[in-house]
């Protein structure tokens, strides 16, 4: 096995660490790796970064920093968020509002609070992926005590309307949380003036490292506790803090929001050549997700008659990195949730294929791409017992 | 140019042993290891089995340390389709299914090399103990037994086409499994010393009746036992928990040992017989293939087997309707409706089927 070139288009997966963004964590691994809360002036030193970095990334959201709360990633931050708001207001009502195309942090959470007496509302999407607000609106009721909604959907790339469900949220006074994983460093956020009570983020989807995140939890809302010991965050998050990763999530998420509209405009571009090449190279092919609203390095097609599974492992031999559905653990491909929420058939949505554009991507891989990836759709469908029908068919 | 292998990888020390053979052999190797079963908590929890995330990761190192391209796919749709589905009908009908050799004929031996041919492969291997041969004369494809007789798979593969036969390879064939256990310890893999495994997959625990059950519980009623001549002895838990032949677990206290010598699913009977009502000479067997020729056009001798682990005795064959009538020279003991039976040449599998009737 030899390893050729590397065509690495699977940025919402994960993004690599930005080199000056390692730069920024080095120090606090071997020089001052003092415990932030310790009493010490050594310790003392540690504290002040994370406070720093606490500032940039309220700055980064529109929030104060003492709203911000170091976790160890996404997953933490929206089981955190959803059971510590579910515990903590079960005594108002236990009716939760989700949608039917959240990332499993959120889903799986959904369903183990319904096996403990809650009652979830998982709100359908149109087949561009958005949710209907008046949907939303009617699906409220006076035991609702949070609406939880992705930012901007893994999969597909869709945009929901946040600032309008915010809205609709604190006319009724309801908790809001966003899984904003995928949005951050894509897309301008504004906790305030979207109306957020809590955010989940994570810093290895911005060129940050792995291992830690953030959740945003607006100052006054009441939540319960999820890791339970010492008085780290202010007693909200107990565990020795993650130094050099808060640090590091600091650097990531001030130099993604710094350049957010220069970076997103060149990937944007050089996305939309990639998609309108694939839609005119490949025929039988259907985007999904929004066309205008929705992620700028996201791209989610359907291939008519091929599986994905087998379209990913060509790839692959071809060095390049993309993904299709959801990746189950043990690595194999169960056809995507999302893909069902928007209506593809079950064939079909088998046939998709994501692929997310970032800093690392070039004009080169996108000539390379479109060179190769129309020719193993091609050879893939030649052996597809669907599209042999299919073409007898249109004989006929 | 290499010529291209994809082999399937339980994470077992077979075939992670045959992938590096094959290596060796000059071939361009892909493992791939098939998820067929995965939403069984059984399977899951357990230590090893085939196809859990223990499997997996297993695989997923030694394909790491041999340097291969390693993936897994999703067989879980048509495994339960064909293999699942067929073992619990077969087990309804008051029949003994082998669910792996309806594995081998249609997902290890087609599904599978499907998806392996779309990766480009020339060929699939597995790490079964059997070999494939061309007969130079007469053009055909073989399958012979292994070298190990202890571990010869043969039995569970004679279900393999001459299409299938001609896109297979098989490196263990002359190896035994104790050469095959050294080899994997001298390659430092982790697998080296992993447990045979011996049961069904997807029924670990050996239950086949409670898999059953849990599956379809309205369908496995309590019903009768009678004896040979219609009376009614006793109360049985439901068909599917009984085989031909079974003495253990029939909770009858009549004075004497008594077998399983009949199921008659239609009436939900079991019945209930002396040991030598056990013991037959003759069978029918449909869904036949055959190997080293197309067609059976006489009575042809040769051993036979009639399960897995059945010693294989000597017979005549004989074409009759759309399968082959098999007569013992001796009886057999509990011929099984539902099992396979297997024919062989010496070492050359000449063919089987499934038994249809005991006659």
């Amino acid at each position: 096995m030899e390893q050729k070139r590397l065509i690495y288009m699977d940025h919402a997966a994960t993004t690599y660490t930005k080199p000056e963004v390692v730069e920024t964590m080095m120090p606090f691994f071997t020089e001052q790796f003092g415990n932030a809360s310790s009493v010490y002036t050594f310790g003392r030193k540690s504290k002040a970064a994370v406070e720093t970095a606490r500032e940039q990334v309220a700055k980064a959201i529109g929030a104060k920093s003492d709203e911000i709360y170091f976790v160890n990633g996404g997953s933490e931050a929206d089981n955190w968020a959803i059971k510590g708001i579910a515990w903590a207001h079960r005594d108002k009502g236990n009716h939760i509002i989700t949608t039917k195309i959240e990332h499993h942090a959120v889903l799986h959470v959904c369903e183990y609070l319904e096996n403990n007496g809650f009652e979830v509302t998982y709100l359908s999407v149109d087949e561009n992926g958005l949710i209907d607000l008046d949907e939303l609106k009617r699906a409220i009721t006076d035991k609702t005590i949070l609406i939880t909604i992705m930012f901007a959907n893994n999969e597909i790339g869709t945009i929901q309307p946040i600032a309008e469900i915010g809205k609709i949220a604190r006319e009724r006074g309801i908790i809001f949380h966003t899984d904003a994983v995928q949005a951050v460093g894509n897309v301008a956020i504004d906790v305030e003036k979207m109306n957020i009570d809590l955010l989940s983020l994570a810093g290895h989807k911005f060129y940050g490292p792995k291992g830690i995140g953030a959740l945003y939890i607006r100052k006054g809302i009441k939540i319960e506790n999820l890791i339970h010991g010492g008085g780290q965050e202010r007693r909200r998050r107990a565990g020795t803090e993650n130094l050099p990763g808060i640090v590091g999530l600091g650097k990531a998420i001030e130099m993604a929001t710094e350049n957010l509209e220069e970076h997103n405009e060149k990937i944007r571009k050089m996305r939309d050549r990639l998609l309108n090449g694939i839609m005119e190279k490949i025929p039988y092919t259907k985007l999904n997700g929004h066309p205008e609203k929705r992620l700028p390095g996201n791209i989610n097609v359907s291939f008519k008659f091929i599986e994905g599974e087998s379209l990913l492992l060509m790839l692959d031999q071809l060095g390049i990195c993309a993904s299709t559905g959801s990746a189950c653990s043990s690595g194999s491909l169960d056809p995507s949730h999302v893909l069902l929420a928007i209506g593809l058939p079950h064939e079909i949505a088998h046939g998709s294929l994501r692929l997310s554009l970032g800093d690392l991507t070039t004009e080169e891989d996108i000539d390379y791409v479109l060179e190769v990836l129309p020719k193993i759709v091609q050879r893939l469908r030649e052996m597809s017992p669907l599209y042999e029908d299919f073409i007898k068919k249109g004989e006929n | 140019m290499k010529k291209k292998v994809v082999i399937g990888m339980s994470g077992g020390v077979d075939s992670s042993v045959a992938a590096y053979l094959l290596l060796q052999q000059g071939y361009d190797v892909i493992g791939i290891t098939m998820q067929i079963w995965p939403e069984n908590k059984a399977v899951e929890e357990r230590e090893g089995g085939c196809c859990s995330l223990t499997a997996v990761n297993d695989a997923r190192r030694v394909a790491d340390k041999l340097g291969i391209y390693y993936y897994v796919m999703n067989f879980k749709e048509v495994f339960e389709k064909k293999v699942i589905n067929y073992f619990v009908d077969e087990y309804l009908a008051g029949k003994t299914p082998n669910p792996c050799i309806a594995c081998n004929k249609h997902i290890k031996f087609d599904e599978f090399l499907k998806k392996a041919q779309m990766l480009g492969a020339d060929y699939i291997s597995t790490g079964h103990y059997a070999k494939v041969v061309k007969d130079e004369e007469t053009g055909r494809y073989l399958l012979l037994r292994s070298r190990d007789d202890r571990k010869d798979q043969t039995y569970a593969l004679y279900n393999l086409t001459q299409y299938q036969l001609s896109h297979t390879v098989m490196p263990l064939g002359d190896y035994t499994k104790d050469r095959i256990r050294e080899i994997a310890d001298e390659l430092g893999l982790i697998v080296a010393n992993k447990p045979d495994s011996e049961e069904i997959c997807f029924v670990p625990d050996n239950d086949y009746a409670g898999f059953i059950k849990e599956r379809v519980p309205d369908k496995v009623k309590p019903g009768n036992f009678v004896d040979v001549n219609g009376n009614v002895i006793g109360k049985h838990k439901g068909i599917v928990h009984y085989t031909i032949g079974q003495r253990k677990g029939l909770g009858l206290a009549l004075g004497k040992p008594v077998f399983v010598v009949d199921i008659i699913p239609e009436k939900n009977l079991v019945v209930i017989g002396d040991e030598k009502e056990v013991f037959k000479d003759t069978l029918y067997a449909e869904d036949i293939n055959l190997i080293p020729f197309d067609k059976l056009n006489g009575d042809l001798r040769v051993t036979a087997k009639i399960r897995y682990s059945a010693k294989e005795a000597p017979a005549t064959i004989s074409p009759y309707k759309n399968g082959v009538i098999v007569k013992f020279d001796t009886p057999q003991r509990a011929i099984t409706k539902g099992q396979s039976v297997v024919f062989y040449n010496g070492d050359v599998v000449v063919g089987g089927g499934i038994i249809k009737d005991v006659l």
